[in-house]
């Protein structure tokens, strides 16, 4: 915000607007939200990874795009765009957002996120060429940790042509317009609930409306494991839910029954509001819809479960897509 | 010996008057002020009178009020401020007060960031410069009232806020007020910043209503009481310590009347319900103290990590409309006749239906002349009352964290118009003075210390991790004047950060005692 503020409004480019030759990279950051929180962004790091990869390649970079839709991964890539006034790419790896690095559908495309540039605040800078991705996330973690938590890096640089075939389209205007809608729900006067509107212009199935009753956290390596147990309110009253999550949500089960897993995407809303509610603000007594949404197609194929299924995770279960899942419910879609 | 409680609200300053064994001796209800000093000296006056206590015999005096907030969301009296961020190279991406409103930011002569700040486990991210430190102060030195220090990760280690504070007295004098982030906020650089921002701009209304009430207290002959203010979490702090962080007085109300409930029900869980005249407020207390709101709070549009209690609001009070509607519904507010109660309500003369019609009409209890409501049929009066409890009892519902049945305390002015016995609930209880429940909670309010730190279990193990910070947390409350024999720990917290190897954990350990 403060960097459009200074520099201007950020260019959104359809994928189709980029040269099939162009040099395109998504920028991201890496490590702890909370260490984020205390240590913002310097002023540096983006023209750092810009430098970086233009010399690594002989190349200038034509355009920037997030990695993911989820948390400030989002949205750092518009103020990189804003300060260095590079146009965004509408388009990202993921469409939702995942844990790890290797999880984004150009690793489906062969694409490699080496080269990989990192870079800290203090001005340490790193290229990695790894064998394979997740060799990357292997290695840039604990380059991470070394540098103090968090780092901004430039990852999966690929041509247009690739970006058109493998990226998820308009993924920024559709996370503008949820938004939007979101902000606005409660405003719509015709004959519809809010909780009607939600579930159409979201696209989500409603799988369940609880009080949150427990929450179970637990870290292993760089990630919080954990359980939210649910308590059913409204027509759920009486039924009970629970929603695995490792950083994103996984899993959610309603009475004995899954009812939806990764990839398609899990998401908890505040009832009254329905702001999505992050696995880091999971708290006691709060109120929230449960969701589902499909994921990606791409994801749905044998190689994208294999990378981002439920089992991956550690769910004893097979991916069964959400919609087929979710049978005699109650949401129009 | 006796202790005097006061909030200052929008519409009344109450006053209560409590004796050594915590029994209530009186309470009054006054209009308030402009300037709050009125409003408190009239009410001391006739709780003096109302007593015939001897003022001297008043040892304690705590207020609460909603000055600062007021302050900051109508952009009044607030000082000039100048901010020294320590962070550089870090956090230059995001300059201080980025997202605040513009009108707001004009509190603000001069701001800098310079190099310094830590990482999250005290390591330097970079040196203190000094230099530029020294060259700022010796800038705006003439241009300000007050100075706001913060610094990245200074909740882990403050030396370098300490440091540029020292340096900040050489060059400005002694007398300059700053403020320090590491002493205001917790986690989060922009939202700790921001609140010592804030405080730095409230030293003008600080001074203001901690000299008024000062004032009050010694011309109406209270001049043997220690003076305290409430804060925001249920605790009490000093009158030197409110006039350095008169932002944490933000938002003591709802917690005042919270605790003020458990203690006249003397039920340390339970969910309170404070009906005012046009809003009723339903909050949770949870060992004796309010439960917390895990949103992030913003304060005249400016985003703050404040813990405030988690309260839901609807629009129900004494003075809410009632309306029939073309097809037979009875509707209930939200909108209310508010103050005015007492001209437009049909008990008292007036043309419009209120709640408080309602509950007179069906003999709940006597107010202003009943032969008013009796063309009110039955049915129709009883049909709104179910819609009433209804309302109540979504909230309620809403507020539980299980299905188990509530214990429920009724306290507010406007509390007559509810019934007192509600779906979901084990008991509910009105209590005596219910009416002044806030003005009590501040008098009997104890006094906190909070420890926070980032600790890695797997060099530390968790039990003795919390063991340290509790003990941590104890030396906290009694340094603030807590009785040690009394000092209970009252909030644990330890959450694993997120995308971050090993095993660290913020842990936040809240202790809190009575006064000495």
């Amino acid at each position: 915000m403060g960097a459009i503020r200074e520099k201007g409004p950020v260019t959104l480019l359809d994928p189709e607007e980029v040269p099939d030759d162009a040099l395109v990279v998504p920028i991201a950051m890496m490590g702890a939200p909370t260490v984020l929180a205390e240590k913002a962004i310097g002023d540096k790091e983006y023209k750092t990874l810009y430098d970086m990869v233009s010399q690594f390649f002989g190349k200038k970079i034509y355009a920037l795009l997030p990695i993911e839709a989820g948390g400030v991964n989002s949205m750092l890539p518009i103020a990189a765009c804003a300060r260095l006034g590079l146009p965004l790419v509408d388009a990202d790896g993921m469409g939702r957002a995942f844990p790890e690095l290797q999880m984004v559908t150009f690793t489906l495309g062969g694409i490699n996120a080496s080269p990989m540039a990192l870079t800290d605040e203090k001005g340490n800078c790193v290229i990695f060429e790894t064998i394979t991705n997740k060799w990357t996330e292997e290695l840039a973690r604990a380059v991470t940790m070394s540098c103090g938590g968090a780092v901004s890096v430039a990852l999966y640089p690929m041509t247009g042509k690739q970006l058109k075939e493998y990226g998820v389209k308009n993924i920024v205007t559709r996370s503008q317009k949820l938004g939007e809608a979101i902000r606005t729900v409660k405003n719509c006067t015709d004959d519809k609930s809010p909780e009607e509107h939600f579930l159409e212009f979201s696209e989500s199935y409603k799988l369940f409306k609880g009080k949150i009753s427990d929450v179970l956290r637990e870290t292993r390596g760089a990630f919080n494991f954990g359980k939210v147990v649910l308590e059913g309110i409204g027509e759920y009253k009486g039924k009970k839910a629970f929603v695995e999550f490792q950083n994103e949500n996984l899993l959610a089960n309603v009475d004995g029954e899954i009812l939806a897993t990764v990839p398609d995407l899990i998401c908890l809303v505040d009832a009254e509001t329905f702001v999505p509610v992050t696995t880091d603000a999971l708290k006691y007594g709060k109120r929230v819809y449960v969701v589902g949404l499909k994921c990606f197609e791409m994801w749905r194929s044998p190689e994208g479960i294999e990378l981002v299924g439920p089992r991956y995770f550690g769910c004893d279960t097979d991916y069964i897509p959400v919609e087929e899942r979710y049978k005699g419910g109650t949401a129009n879609v | 010996m006796y202790k005097l409680g006061i909030d200052v609200g929008g519409t009344n300053t109450d006053a209560v008057l409590i004796n050594e064994d915590l029994e209530i001796v009186a309470e009054v209800k006054r209009p308030t002020s402009g300037d709050i000093y009125e409003g408190i000296v009239s009410s001391i006056d006739t709780i003096l009178k109302k007593s015939k206590i001897d003022p001297k015999k008043i040892r304690q005096a705590m207020l609460g009020t909603t000055q600062c907030t007021n302050a900051i969301v109508e952009r009044k009296h607030l000082a000039k401020v100048g901010i020294l961020r320590i962070g550089a190279p870090a956090t230059l991406g995001v300059p201080p007060m980025i997202d605040w409103p513009t009108d707001i930011t004009q509190c603000v002569v001069a701001e800098t960031t310079v190099g310094g700040g830590f990482e999250y486990d005290g390591k330097e991210l970079a040196a203190l410069d000094e230099n530029a430190v020294k060259v700022f102060f010796e800038e705006i030195k003439g241009k300000v009232e007050s100075i706001a220090i913060s610094c990245v990760f200074s909740t882990i280690r403050n030396d370098h806020e300490i440091r540029a504070a020292e340096i900040c007295r050489e060059v400005m004098g002694e007398d300059i007020h700053i403020s320090i982030s590491s002493e205001i906020g917790s986690m989060g650089l922009i939202e700790r910043e921001n609140a010592a921002i804030l405080n730095a701009a409230l030293f003008h209304v600080a001074e203001s209503f901690t000299e008024g009430f000062a004032r009050s207290l010694s011309e109406m002959g209270i001049t043997n009481a220690e003076v305290y203010l409430s804060q925001n979490d249920g605790t009490l702090m000093t009158m030197e310590h409110a006039r350095r962080y008169p932002i944490l007085t933000i938002a003591c109300g709802p917690t005042n009347s919270i605790r003020g409930a458990s203690y006249l029900s003397k039920l340390k869980n339970a969910l309170v319900i404070d009906v005012g005249g046009t809003t009723t407020d339903f909050g949770v207390i949870q060992n004796g103290f309010p439960r917390e709101s895990s949103i992030a709070v913003t304060i005249g549009g400016v985003r703050t990590n404040f813990r405030m209690p988690d309260v839901v609001t609807i629009g129900l009070g004494g003075g809410s409309i009632i309306r029939e509607k073309a097809d037979g519904r009875i509707t209930v507010g939200p909108d209310s006749v508010g103050y005015k109660i007492t001209e437009k309500a049909l008990i008292f003369g007036g043309d419009t239906l209120t709640a408080t019609d309602i509950a007179v009409r069906l003999g709940m209890f006597e107010l202003g002349d009943r032969s008013k409501v009796e063309h009110i049929s039955f049915e129709f009066a009883t049909k709104a009352m179910a819609v009433i409890k209804a309302m109540a009892e979504d909230a309620i519902d809403a507020m539980k964290v299980s299905g188990a049945d509530v214990d429920v305390i009724l306290v507010g002015g406007g509390s007559v118009i509810l019934p007192e016995s509600f779906e979901g609930t084990s008991s509910v209880i009105k209590p005596e003075y219910f009416g002044t429940a806030n003005a009590i909670g501040s008098a009997i309010s104890k006094v906190s210390g909070t420890f926070e730190k980032l600790i890695d279990y797997d060099s530390v193990p968790r039990d003795t991790a919390l063991e340290n910070a509790k003990a941590e947390a104890i030396k906290l409350a009694v340094s603030a004047g807590a009785i040690p024999e009394t000092v209970e720990i009252i909030d644990v917290e330890d959450v694993p950060l997120a995308y971050y190897a090993g095993n660290t954990n913020r842990v936040r350990i809240k202790a809190a005692g009575d006064l000495n």
